[in-house]
């Protein structure tokens, strides 16, 4: 008998959890139920956990075991106030190698991906970078169900199912927003298990001298609930304006495609797709944009997706939920002018 | 003297990569292959260090012999030397076992010149995993500083480098002793135009190839497939999603158009959740 262990690693600084953390354990608790009955018949028990890294953090803790996680590693030090690769990847490192899991799932962000590429080297495993698509498979010569990522290659013009046989952990990054929120269980019950791993002088030796905030680049496309994106079809700058306007009457936020963050017409923090972020509103709105494949995977998981376009073929329109085929100087107003009437009508 | 090392790679130049729409593969014919845009800004930054503080960079990259070009490239940058890692028992290295080679090579290269620098591209345009840079940075035990974007000093006596690097939240300044390694963004330097001189030694420049005989520094275990935990298991072209309606504003007007389309939005629940929330 052994326990078959998914993991994921819960990614925080100053205390603000990255919500990719809770859509990780999402993922986990599903991966851990496909695995179920096999393990059952072997034997074996089946566990989602997790790992938590900071300075008082004890709280996040908690909140993990409400989006599913059974028991929690929490190493809690002053020295992990902040994250830095060394001292983070060596913990991370310590407390691995003493529970062996069979799964380990580190969101795919700038921290995450810091972080991951370190892990996987030093545990000498296989880590799978920037996963959409993850699933327990059965695979030829395997006894056991294997972790099967799927990941985006060659800029997106192919999906690559990639596996590692034997060494663990299976270790993947996954894009954020990629996968659902899981259900929050104020009620659920779990472990907090306390963790203490050594670290050397030379661990702590590269420091942070300073943070610069920038405010422009701060718009969180993210996870926005409505998103308005315009793409080339704005034909200049100043059609941001009319997008701002639309996005502002629906209470969201302005997205684009990646030749206008290209041009300088809009920052590199509203682009969607690919090589930017992944989104997944509740409304999308594509105004311009033609539906290139390394457009459509940044939000085609958003609940509804209305495409403007004056090309009937474009392959935006083949994965909107509704299309309009049409001029967007003529279709932007028109929403504007109805959104206003609506909210007269309800005041 | 300043010593910086660059870790650069060939690739296929993805934005001009297609898809055959008849066998799903992909089509490389025709596909220019160029130096990875990240590692050639980190070159770019690594020349201009050299150029402040006097010394040299030497660069390394792991691939088939046709990667020869990539190297004479990174010379008329202004690289001084250049070592082209070839072996057939190479080929098929998951990020893992590149790691594995270019940290053997990269420490044979320091034990006969120290280095104080290393530099990477964030990541490659080709895989996209940003994965070798701190697996080599673990494998060689130094401090790893990530998606910089400016390099604010590099101070020789004092050993230690300060550098600018930006993330989600903010950017932050971080001071690490040297020798350390550095995976840079576009930001960290504008790619020069050759200067001459550079131009012409670059035209026959021969790189140093380096082996699994010639070095003896490998362990067969560790490299191309054997040294490989990851493999594809299979490929792909991405599923495409059912389309939904398509209503024509020409035909019916822009105001009906509209109308319909938010109706639909409507019945499937979302504009009224949208607009319940919005002041
Ligand atoms: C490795 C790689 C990564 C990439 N990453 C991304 C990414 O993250 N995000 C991204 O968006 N792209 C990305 N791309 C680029 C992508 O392949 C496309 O080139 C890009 O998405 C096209 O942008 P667009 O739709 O705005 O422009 P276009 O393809 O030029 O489309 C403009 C559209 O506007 C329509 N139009 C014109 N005028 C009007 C009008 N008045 N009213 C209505 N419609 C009009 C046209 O019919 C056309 O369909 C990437 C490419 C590569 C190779
Ligand atoms: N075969 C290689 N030879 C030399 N450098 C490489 C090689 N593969 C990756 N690199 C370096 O590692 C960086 C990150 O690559 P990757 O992890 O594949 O995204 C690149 O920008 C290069 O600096």
């Amino acid at each position: 008998m052994s326990a078959r262990r998914f993991w994921v690693f819960i990614e925080q600084e100053e205390g603000k959890v990255h919500p990719v953390s809770w859509e990780l354990l999402g993922i986990a608790s599903r991966l851990a139920s496909e695995v179920k009955e096999e393990a059952h018949a072997a034997g074996d028990t089946v566990h989602v956990e997790c790992i938590l890294l900071g300075n008082q953090v004890e709280g996040i803790a908690r909140e993990a075991i409400k989006y599913g996680a059974e028991r929690v590693y929490l190493v809690d030090e002053p020295e992990l106030e902040n994250y830095r690769n060394c001292p983070y990847y060596k913990c991370i490192v310590g407390v691995v190698r003493k529970y062996e899991p069979e799964v380990f799932l580190i969101g795919a962000t700038t921290l995450g991906r810091d972080l991951a590429g370190a892990v996987a080297t030093s545990l000498r495993t296989g880590l799978t970078a920037d996963c959409t698509g993850l699933e327990m498979g059965e695979v030829k010569g395997s006894k056991q169900r294997l972790l099967l990522a799927t990941r985006p290659a060659f800029g997106g013009n192919i999906m690559a199912t990639i596996l590692c046989r034997q060494n663990r952990p299976q270790m993947s990054s996954v894009r954020p927003r990629v996968f659902p929120m899981p259900p929050y269980n104020p009620e659920a019950v779990g472990e907090i298990v306390r963790e203490e791993v050594p670290l050397d002088e030379k661990d702590t030796e590269a420091r942070i001298l300073e943070f610069i905030h920038d405010q422009a680049e701060s718009v969180d496309i993210e996870y926005a609930d409505v998103i308005v994106s315009g793409g080339r079809g704005l034909g200049t700058p100043e059609g941001f304006k009319l997008i701002e306007e639309l996005a502002h009457e629906l209470g969201g936020v302005v997205g684009a495609s990646r030749p206008c963050v290209d041009a300088g017409w809009i920052s590199y923090a509203h682009q969607v797709g690919q090589s930017g972020r992944t989104v997944r509103p509740k409304l999308y709105i594509a105004a311009g944009i033609s539906g290139a494949l390394q457009h459509k995977v940044g939000m085609q998981n958003s609940d509804f997706i209305i495409a403007i376009n004056s090309d009937p073929n474009a392959p935006i329109f083949d994965v909107a939920d509704v299309g309009i085929v049409g001029d967007l100087f003529e279709v932007i107003p028109a929403m504007i002018k109805n959104i206003k009437a609506r909210k007269e009508a309800l005041a | 003297m300043f010593h910086a090392l660059v870790a650069i790679k060939q690739v296929p130049d993805t934005t001009n990569i297609r898809i055959d729409p008849e066998t799903g593969n992909l089509v490389r014919e025709g596909v220019p292959a160029i130096m990875n845009p990240y590692d050639a800004h980190a070159l770019a930054s690594a020349v201009e260090w050299k150029r402040k503080l006097g010394g040299k960079v030497t660069v390394v990259s792991m691939g088939p012999a046709s990667f020869t070009v990539t190297i004479r490239e990174a010379v008329e940058l202004g690289a001084d030397a250049g070592y082209l890692i070839s072996d057939r028992k190479f080929a098929g290295a998951d990020t893992l076992a590149t790691s594995y080679v270019l940290a053997a090579v990269i420490q044979s290269i320091h034990e006969k010149d120290p280095i104080d620098v290393v530099f990477f591209g964030k990541q490659a345009i080709d895989g996209d995993t940003a994965q070798v840079g701190p697996g080599v940075a673990v494998r060689l035990d130094l401090p790893i500083i990530t998606y910089a974007v400016k390099i604010r000093d590099i101070n020789l006596a004092k050993r230690h480098i300060v550098v600018e690097r930006k993330t989600e939240r903010w950017t932050e300044v971080v001071e690490a002793p040297l020798p350390a390694l550095v995976t840079c963004e576009k930001e960290i330097a504008e790619v020069p135009f050759a200067p001459l001189p550079d131009l012409i030694r670059s035209l026959r420049y021969e790189p140093e190839v380096l082996t699994m005989e010639s070095t003896g520094i490998f362990d067969a275990e560790h490299v191309g497939v054997r040294g490989s935990p990851t493999v594809v298991f299979k490929m792909g072209t991405p599923p495409l999603p059912e389309a939904g309606e398509k209503i024509n504003s020409r035909e019916i007007g822009v105001e009906a158009a509209v109308a319909t389309a938010f109706a639909k939005a409507d019945a499937a629940g979302i504009l009224s959740s949208v607009l319940g929330g919005v002041k």
